[in-house]
């Protein structure tokens, strides 16, 4: 305040150095070892094409399932009282420490062909989840929904739920307050919570691997075909990584934006 | 019957709440209480937010108790608005029509009137954050009415407002109301709003019905001290005695007494204004009145008069003189005073 800079003691400084580069300079090399020259036919190879348009797509609906469920979730843990609602809030992060693979194996064992529920839905509707490109879904999802229940969840908690008696006392019913006064104003929290949801179904690995396997074309995703790329083709790894880099870089931009920048 | 017949009675914890209600179509009622006495809580009883513990709410015939908040057609005026800022001020007012299976290009043109009626006619495309306080106020009222409640429910909705703006504020929602045709019942605690706005108070204190009646008669006869204080008027609870040509005398609950003429007999209470207090230096003699010595407990500054508190004994009591006579008497905290009242000054009615 008064304009003097305390000066940083060295001992904090030298170490908070280090860690940054410790974070950047893995991510620098990958720039500087990137193969620039042959980037953009490398980029249009038939089998990085495939791996990215697969990811795209089952980050997107692995999204849109965290939605469909993570929303009414997360309304039920932030607005109904209920006995034991830390047991499930708890219950509900416990994807974001597991180990993936421990989720894929999980997943395996209740879906798989011989698992639980996944043995019924062979038997009565020839369904079969594991290793295919629902399955991938499936894993992503396992995986990425916590970030938007959190996220969701915090959103509707900081909202002022008097607005939703405002509207009761208007005349709308419980279904009418939460897609016209409920939703809207926790928008900008489920478009966080989202991209927060898409950027980790995208980079999934563990659970994938794990539950779908690797098919290319079916369920080899990006994160996948960078890992078997590296034992065959190192240069198509790091084409395969910087594109992964690019949009986590585009995540992060947009969650500035609606998010952190706004808060 | 019509408009509101109620008994509100809400438990909470070791507060409880039990409150009888009757507001008839195109009555303004004023409930009147000092904070946490239970007047908002009884509004959201009425509009269906908080259960209610027992009592019974009808409002034109209907059994409002069974019946969810969107289902009442009860109307609410918030104190901080809650208008939905992710809507227009034209969606706000139309969102209540909309609810209620309207069309939305009917619902829109029927909001249009409401914000015309309010004076915003032109302000239909501003979002809330856009709008002033007294703006805000009348978009909240208008879309509380274009909902066309039975009851209309106010809670404390000029309390926000800074000093100048509530006066406008203040005659415009007068209007609004004497124009509303369903019942109407606003929580305040500013007596001001209350005598201007109402056409009966309901004085509330911790979670009872303590005093109603019309605002002038309020005024002039407080029951309890929170009334008391409130109008401005010095309150003592006794007994009276009537003397020989008429004239009584009251013996005061917390000791001493008055004299006053044309008493009931009983228990009675006793009121009389600050402004009839006169202060003396020396004991004063001439015409008969009530002379008692006592202590200058505080001086306060009030508009352009000065309040004096006094204490007892016998009794405390306010005084309120001009600034020149606090400088003559010399009016300090401890210092010792003569007080006097004449009787003809107090006014005295059954308890």
């Amino acid at each position: 305040m008064n304009g003097t800079r305390v000066r940083p003691p060295l001992i904090l400084m030298v170490p908070a150095m280090a860690g940054l580069a410790f974070l950047v300079l893995p991510l620098a090399g990958l720039l500087v070892r990137a193969p620039w020259s042959t980037l953009g036919t490398r980029l249009a190879e038939p089998h990085v094409l495939e791996a990215l348009r697969l990811s795209l797509v089952t980050a997107t609906l692995a999204t849109g399932l965290c939605l469909l469920l993570g929303v009414p979730l997360a309304w039920t843990l932030a607005r109904v009282p209920f006995r034991g609602v830390r047991l499930v809030r708890a219950l509900v992060t416990v994807p974001l420490v597991l180990p993936p693979v421990v989720g894929g194996v999980a997943l395996l064992l209740v879906l798989g062909r011989r698992g639980l529920v996944g043995g019924r839905l062979d038997a009565a509707f020839g369904i079969t989840l594991p290793f295919t490109t629902a399955g991938v879904v499936l894993a992503e999802a396992f995986v990425a929904m916590p970030f938007l229940v959190i996220s969701v969840e915090g959103a509707l908690r900081a909202a002022d739920h008097r607005y939703e008696e405002a509207a009761a006392t208007l005349g709308a019913g419980r279904w009418t307050v939460f897609l016209r006064v409920t939703l809207p104003l926790v928008a900008p929290g489920i478009a966080a919570g989202s991209v927060l949801c898409w950027a980790r179904a995208l980079g999934e690995f563990g659970a994938t691997i794990t539950f779908a396997g690797s098919f290319p074309g079916r369920t080899q995703t990006m994160p996948l075909a960078v890992y078997l790329a590296l034992e065959t083709d190192p240069q198509a790894a790091i084409v395969l990584s910087l594109i992964l880099l690019a949009v986590a870089v585009l995540v992060l931009a947009a969650l500035r934006g609606r998010w952190t920048g706004t808060s | 019957m019509r408009g509101l017949d109620a008994r509100v009675a809400v438990r909470r914890g070791t507060f409880a709440l039990d409150l009888p209600l009757a507001v008839a179509p195109g009555e303004v009622v004023a409930l009147l209480g000092p904070n946490g006495a239970g007047k908002s809580t009884a509004l959201r009883a009425l509009a269906g937010l908080v259960p209610t513990a027992g009592g019974h709410l009808v409002l034109d015939g209907t059994d409002l108790a069974p019946l969810p908040p969107e289902r009442r057609r009860v109307g609410m005026v918030f104190q901080d608005y809650l208008l939905f800022p992710h809507l227009s001020a034209l969606d706000n007012v139309a969102f209540g029509p909309r609810c209620q299976g309207m069309r939305r290009r009917a619902a829109r043109r029927l909001a249009a009137e409401w914000l015309d009626r309010v004076g915003l006619a032109g302000h239909g495309a501003a979002r809330p954050r856009e709008l002033s306080g007294g703006q805000a106020q009348r978009v909240a009222l208008a879309r509380a009415l274009a909902a066309a409640p039975g009851l209309l429910l106010l809670d404390e909705p000029l309390a926000a407002l800074d000093a100048r703006t509530r006066l406008d504020v203040r005659a415009a929602l007068r209007r609004h109301l004497a124009g509303f045709a369903g019942a109407a019942l606003l929580v305040t605690h500013d007596p001001l709003d209350a005598m201007v706005l109402a056409d009966r108070l309901v004085v509330v204190e911790d979670g009872r019905l303590v005093q109603e009646g019309v605002p002038a008669d309020v005024a002039r006869r407080p029951r309890t001290d929170y009334v008391a204080r409130l109008v401005g008027l010095n309150l003592y609870r006794g007994r009276a005695r009537r003397g020989k040509d008429g004239a009584g005398t009251v013996a005061i609950a917390d000791g001493g007494s008055l004299d006053t003429v044309d008493s009931p007999e009983g228990e009675v209470f006793l009121a009389f204004s600050p402004a009839s207090v006169g202060l003396y230096r020396t004991r004063p003699d001439g015409s008969p009145r009530n002379i008692w010595r006592t202590r200058v407990d505080a001086v306060e500054r009030h508009g352009d008069r000065v309040r004096v508190r006094l204490s007892g004994p016998p009794f405390a009591a306010v005084a309120e003189v001009t600034p020149a006579a606090v400088a003559e008497l010399d009016l300090s905290e401890g210092r010792p005073i003569w007080a006097a009242v004449k009787a003809t000054e107090t006014h005295v009615y059954p308890a």
